[in-house]
């Protein structure tokens, strides 16, 4: 794959760089450094992903209705909306966990009806789960390690007997493993099982696991579903260092409407599975569909007559 | 907090590798020298194989969660495998058979685990019960598999290696202990791999295992294949070290649970859980029987013991279930830290 090589070798440069170790910087700094990954002519460049009037209904219940959404490379895109509106069914799409009924996902130029979710990581896809997806049995370390395991190529009887490859592969996994963790402040962890972990970690030890692949794409289901304003902020910071460092496009889902404003490029809302806005968060904060379906919308029959 | 306490123990100054091989050097070394032929035929044989064959369902059902009451099946496989194998191709070495008939045990667990890529939990045991019944009806029915002996009880042939005869009670002993202690190395060795995490992943979360690129069709339907391969082995060092007799009827549903049992309460997803659980099921029967001799005498005969056997035994999985979801080896690790901590502070 001379493509994805060539990915890694890019992003090999960032993650060796000495700057990668001055972790967290601050969003002022990093703006002033202007060290966004992206490219000038990206703005205008084909998007990395597109939905094209995706609509999914289970039975009866429509959960996506002629959604069309796109991502640009390297931006962090949110997707919000009150509970029920569709943005995890979206986010299931995309990984291929959900098949559309109607539309198609493009992905880095290639039109999909169904995305392959065996060869998501190939594609450079990552993703984070709403509820804790970590393998419980299995330490830290050896979760972010399994982030690569799409890339092993030694076969059960060349591990079992150490032989060829084997060593140098797992090396090298284990290796970078820990250099994502020391980038997400988990390696005081790293030899803990996953499943004894406190719930904030174990979000960002999931988040370590997306990233080791060094995704081109990123997919957070709700990073922040359940934290304290404190671990919010903090993963906030981490999600905004991992688009940088990593080179990666981000798209969010969340319910956090005020997070995602500070963290966010651009912010799409789905309501009842339609898209209502889409814009900067400046653009959503003011749009009036957008405040009708958060705060809702006062009744023309305040009165109650007829009732 | 576990992590901590390991830091603390004397033990973790010892590598790793020290306690078991001073178990194989006094398995190897001192049993011989000090056991009689009971202990042999009565407990360490049928110990050996039922271990093997508890590391064997370990690795599919306690690593990688896919849940099997077809074991029997595979012993089955593997031991009349390996009789038809040595019967019918001249000269094969027995290594050579063994081999071959741990083969035959996969490609038969690959078959009946491909349910498994549609199925889970409760499902897919009740589809490898078509395991059991199949392959112990095919046994039977087919008198071609025992050679068309009359009675479709057959005697295993003599175990020999490169013209050195494994003879008697201890020959035998030491040939059983050399097949299971290779296999489980082997399978320490696996399950501590990439394929070893990959399995346990498959086990806590099939879906994310999917996203993040783990092959999990290939995956679950190789943790099958080694796993019937280690049970089929099993199977043949039941039948030709331990009864040397190959009968169907040995391999029934019972035997599946029986080994389910052994890793239940050995502890799952431990290569350790199923040496442990395999010696209390082994010497359990014999103790109570002992125990209910002594105490009872007379009325208690083997009527009384095989209903108090069950009884008891069922007891035993339901507290180990509440008491120790974690197994003999949670409850073997946490006396063993208790009595280092105990030692270091006195």
């Amino acid at each position: 794959m001379p493509i994805s090589n060539h990915a890694f070798g890019a992003i090999e440069a960032s993650v060796y760089a000495p700057e990668i170790f001055a972790q967290g910087l601050p969003a002022a700094q990093r703006l002033a450094h202007g060290d966004r990954p992206r490219q000038p002519a990206a703005e205008d460049a084909a998007p990395l992903l597109a939905f094209e009037g995706i609509g999914l209904s289970f039975g009866g219940v429509v959960a996506l209705a002629d959604v069309d959404l796109s991502v640009r490379p390297g931006e962090i895109r949110a997707i919000i909306g009150p509970n029920g509106a569709g943005k995890s069914s979206l986010i299931n799409v995309i990984s291929g966990v959900y098949r559309p009924d109607r539309g198609h996902v493009r992905h880095y130029g290639a039109r999909y009806a169904q995305v392959p979710t065996q060869r998501l990581a190939r594609l450079g896809v990552a993703r984070t789960f709403q509820n804790l997806a970590l393998f419980k049995g299995l330490s830290v370390l050896d979760n972010v390690a399994s982030g690569l395991a799409y890339r092993t190529r030694s076969n059960f009887a060349g591990q079992i007997l150490g032989v060829g490859r084997t060593r140098r592969e797992q090396q090298e996994q284990r290796g970078r493993a820990d250099q994502v963790l020391e980038f997400l402040h988990l390696t005081d962890v790293r030899d803990r099982l996953a499943g004894t972990l406190p719930y904030g970690l174990q979000k960002r030890a999931e988040l370590a696991r997306a990233l080791v692949a060094e995704p081109r794409l990123l997919l957070l289901d709700e990073p922040m579903a359940g934290m304290t304003a404190g671990e919010k902020s903090e993963m906030a910071a981490y999600v905004r260092a991992a688009r940088d460092r990593f080179a990666t496009t981000v798209v969010l889902i969340e319910h956090d409407v005020g997070v995602v404003m500070g963290l966010s490029d651009r912010i799409a809302v789905l309501d009842y599975g339609r898209k209502i806005a889409d814009g900067t968060p400046d653009e959503v904060r003011n749009d009036q569909r957008v405040i009708d379906a958060y705060l809702g919308v006062a009744s023309d029959n305040e009165e109650g007559a007829g009732i | 907090m576990s992590a901590i306490a390991t830091q603390l123990s004397p033990a973790a100054a010892l590598p790793k590798w020290l306690a078991p091989l001073l178990l194989i050097a006094f398995a190897y070394v001192v049993i011989p020298l000090i056991g009689n032929s009971y202990l042999f035929e009565a407990i360490l044989l049928p110990f050996l194989a039922l271990s093997l064959a508890g590391v064997g369902l370990n690795i599919l059902t306690g690593y990688a969660g896919q849940v099997s009451l077809g074991s029997a099946a595979f012993m089955a496989a593997g031991a009349f495998a390996a009789y038809n194998f040595n019967l019918r191709i001249e000269g094969l070495p027995l290594v050579a058979s063994i081999i071959l008939s741990g083969l035959v045990a996969a490609a038969i667990g690959i078959v009946f685990g491909l349910p498994s890529l549609r199925l889970k939990g409760f499902y897919l045991a009740v589809s490898t019960l078509a395991a059991q019944f199949f392959v112990q009806w095919a046994l039977t029915k087919f008198s071609w598999f025992s050679n068309d002996s009359a009675s479709g009880v057959i005697d295993a042939p003599k175990l020999s290696i490169a013209g050195f005869e494994f003879d008697g009670a201890v020959g035998r002993y030491l040939f059983a202990l050399t097949v299971v202690v290779v296999l489980t190395f082997l399978a320490h060795r696996l399950v501590t791999s990439q394929t070893g995490r990959n399995f346990i992943a498959i086990r806590d979360n099939d879906t994310a295992a999917r996203i993040i690129g783990i092959p999990v069709l290939k995956t679950k339907l190789l943790a099958f294949a080694i796993s019937s391969f280690i049970i089929g082995v099993a199977g043949v060092i039941w039948a030709f070290a331990y009864l040397r007799t190959v009968e169907p009827a040995g391999f029934d549903l019972d035997r599946s649970f029986q080994i389910l049992f052994i890793i239940i309460i050995g502890g799952l997803a431990s290569i350790r859980g199923a040496f442990l659980g395999a010696a209390l099921i082994v010497v359990f029967p014999l103790a109570l029987s002992r125990l209910g001799n002594f105490l009872l005498g007379d009325v208690f005969d083997s009527g009384v013991l095989d209903m108090s056997q069950r009884i008891v035994l069922g007891a035993l999985i339901i507290l180990f279930l509440i008491l120790e979801p974690d197994g003999l080896v949670a409850l073997w690790d946490r006396i063993w830290r208790r009595l280092s901590l105990a030692w270091q502070s006195s």
